[in-house]
């Protein structure tokens, strides 16, 4: 199997050595830097995912992967997820061909929800919709995907009928996944409609994650779809230690997880919790390259899955501290994953 | 008491097939359903959940002493009272306005103080409710799970009105591997909602019984 290895970012807001949280536009700048230098690293694929939160500020994560388009030459670029539910499919559909024509070929999308819901009053949908919002929409992007004039009806936005939609796809359809965080509905619906598979593994053992990798396979086979691949997606942090990855990593995860406990009504995690999510059984990738690297290779294994992505960062640490990790990560991790799974 | 002999897990999403597995490992015959028809779940089931049977939502009931209701909130109201009628029910579902999104149904008796197993139970007249298995997340709920007895076992809540329902869904509880606790009636099992004292906590029954007192007196 060949493997590659991608770094995602929700544009956490950053701060600067003294703890100051640094402005909106300058965390974008500097996740702009992060990308580009993702390809100095080695790695296969940069993604950002749209939230619209004080502390992830990155609504338009596109025109940031633009920005480091025009500065890389090999690196993939695309969302992490793109919150399709409460977006116009041919837009996000206009926006990624924009990007794989500017990239010469290296947009990619992950359709999802994620764990954002802001973007359902902002826009002005109701989260109760969620479903057949995402249902339809998914149904219509994977038609756009096809290319050509498209024909569709549907409850959820105005029907297009034998539509050419601009711009065309140079060279055939990108890569699209659809990002599945636990229910087995939604692998079922990935396969169907002939995405990829993005298990969002944020908490809990990964290897239960095995029997839906299974699930999607004989999906696939059942719906007369080709093979597709298996991707993973789980938060984590490298430092030079164990020691070090952790104390830097745990004060800005409570503080992340109690902005969003606060919001949503469940109490704030203790730190016995992080233990069990950085130990080998649990869904954090914190510490060094060697630790990091043993976790990601096990679970690559166990989920029958040929990429890694690793959402790197939190809010409230600075730049510095991302860059020293995406190096440890490209330079030190991925080459060690690649030599334990041969 | 009743005793829980057979299950219908209505729901194949998230929580669906995580009490369905643990139910089927406690040695329970487990049946599930969606809203439509089981060959559209058969892959799921065979994959995810082995050895549970997917069925049509009314053959699932008809068969079962127990139904758990494990599907999303808005879709309860699609629920047939009438099939639940004599049944014991588990109400496994949450209200959680800021994640899943405000329900007319269930807003202004929640805001009046009222929990959301009280609007399902008031639907479901003729069935015996109990407000469990709700407040630990999907993603934890197997992984936590300990028989009788083990040192690391966690504590799961649970409420209703009806004694004997209660009963048999505490039994339920301990045998999927959890310390039951009883809470009262099903009034009292708002402690379990979101924005409650346990929400999402993964605790041992010390624990989770100084966080349900603590909660207690900081209300009165």
């Amino acid at each position: 199997m060949t493997y590659t290895f991608g770094l995602d970012t929700f544009g956490d807001r950053n701060s600067d050595a003294d703890g100051t949280p640094l402005s909106h536009a300058q965390t974008i700048r500097n996740v702009v830097e992060q990308g580009v230098f993702a390809e100095q690293a080695g790695l296969d694929f940069f993604g950002i995912g749209e939230h619209h939160t004080d502390y992830f500020p990155m609504p338009a994560g596109d025109v940031a992967l633009a920005a480091i388009a025009a500065q890389t030459e090999r690196i993939r670029l695309g969302s992490a997820v793109t919150v399709l539910s409460s977006d116009d499919p041919v837009r996000v559909f206009q926006r990624y061909a924009t990007l794989d024509a500017i990239s010469g070929g290296r947009a990619e999308v992950i359709l999802g929800r994620g764990s954002s819901i802001e973007s359902f009053p902002l826009f002005g949908y109701d989260l109760a919709d969620y479903e057949e919002l995402f249902d339809e929409k998914a149904t219509l992007f994977a038609e756009l995907l096809k290319g050509g004039p498209v024909t569709w009806h549907g409850k959820t936005r105005a029907p297009l009928l034998n539509q050419d939609v601009v711009p065309h796809l140079e060279s055939g359809p990108f890569p699209a996944w659809i990002g599945v965080g636990g229910n087995p509905q939604s692998v079922i619906r990935a396969a169907r409609l002939g995405f990829s598979l993005a298990l969002a593994i944020i908490g809990g053992p990964p290897a239960r994650f095995a029997a839906y990798s299974e699930l999607f396979r004989r999906a696939l086979e059942k719906f007369g779809q080709p093979p597709r691949p298996v991707l993973v997606h789980s938060p984590g942090h490298v430092a030079a230690t164990d020691e070090r990855a952790k104390a830097e990593f745990w004060p800005r995860w409570r503080e992340t997880i109690a902005l969003v406990a606060e919001e949503r009504g469940f109490a704030i995690p203790a730190e016995a919790s992080f233990d069990r999510e950085t130990g080998p059984d649990g869904a954090l990738y914190v510490g060094s390259p060697e630790t990091v690297a043993d976790k990601i290779a096990a679970n690559l294994r166990a989920l029958g899955a040929s990429r890694f992505d690793l959402k790197y960062g939190l809010p409230g640490l600075t730049h510095d501290q991302l860059m020293t990790a995406i190096e440890l990560y490209g330079q030190q991790v991925v080459p060690r994953v690649r030599e334990l799974l041969g | 008491m009743h005793s829980i002999r057979r299950l219908a897990v209505l729901g194949a999403g998230h929580v669906g097939p995580v009490i369905a597995r643990l139910a089927i490992r406690a040695g329970y015959p487990v049946a599930i359903a969606t809203s439509g028809d089981p060959e559209d779940i058969a892959l799921i089931t065979e994959l995810v959940i082995p050895g549970a049977e997917p069925q049509w939502a009314s053959d699932a009931v008809a068969d079962a002493d127990t139904v758990v209701l494990a599907m999303p909130l808005h879709r309860f109201p699609d629920v047939d009272p009438g099939l639940l009628t004599g049944k014991l029910v588990v109400d496994a579902m949450n209200y959680w306005p800021a994640s899943d999104g405000v329900l007319e149904a269930f807003e202004a008796s929640v805001r009046g103080g009222r929990g959301s197993s009280e609007v399902v139970a008031r639907r479901l007249a003729g069935s015996a409710v109990v407000k469990a298995l709700n407040h630990i997340g999907y993603h934890e709920l197997e992984d936590r799970a300990r028989p009788a007895g083990a040192p690391d076992r966690r504590a799961a809540g649970l409420a209703g009105d009806d004694r004997a329902a209660v009963a048999a869904v505490a039994d339920l509880t301990d045998r999927i591997g959890y310390d039951p606790v009883r809470l009262g009636r099903l009034r009292a099992g708002r402690v379990l909602q979101p924005g409650g004292p346990v929400f999402g906590q993964v605790l041992t029954l010390p624990e989770f019984e100084r966080a349900v007192h603590e909660d207690a007196r900081s209300v009165r």
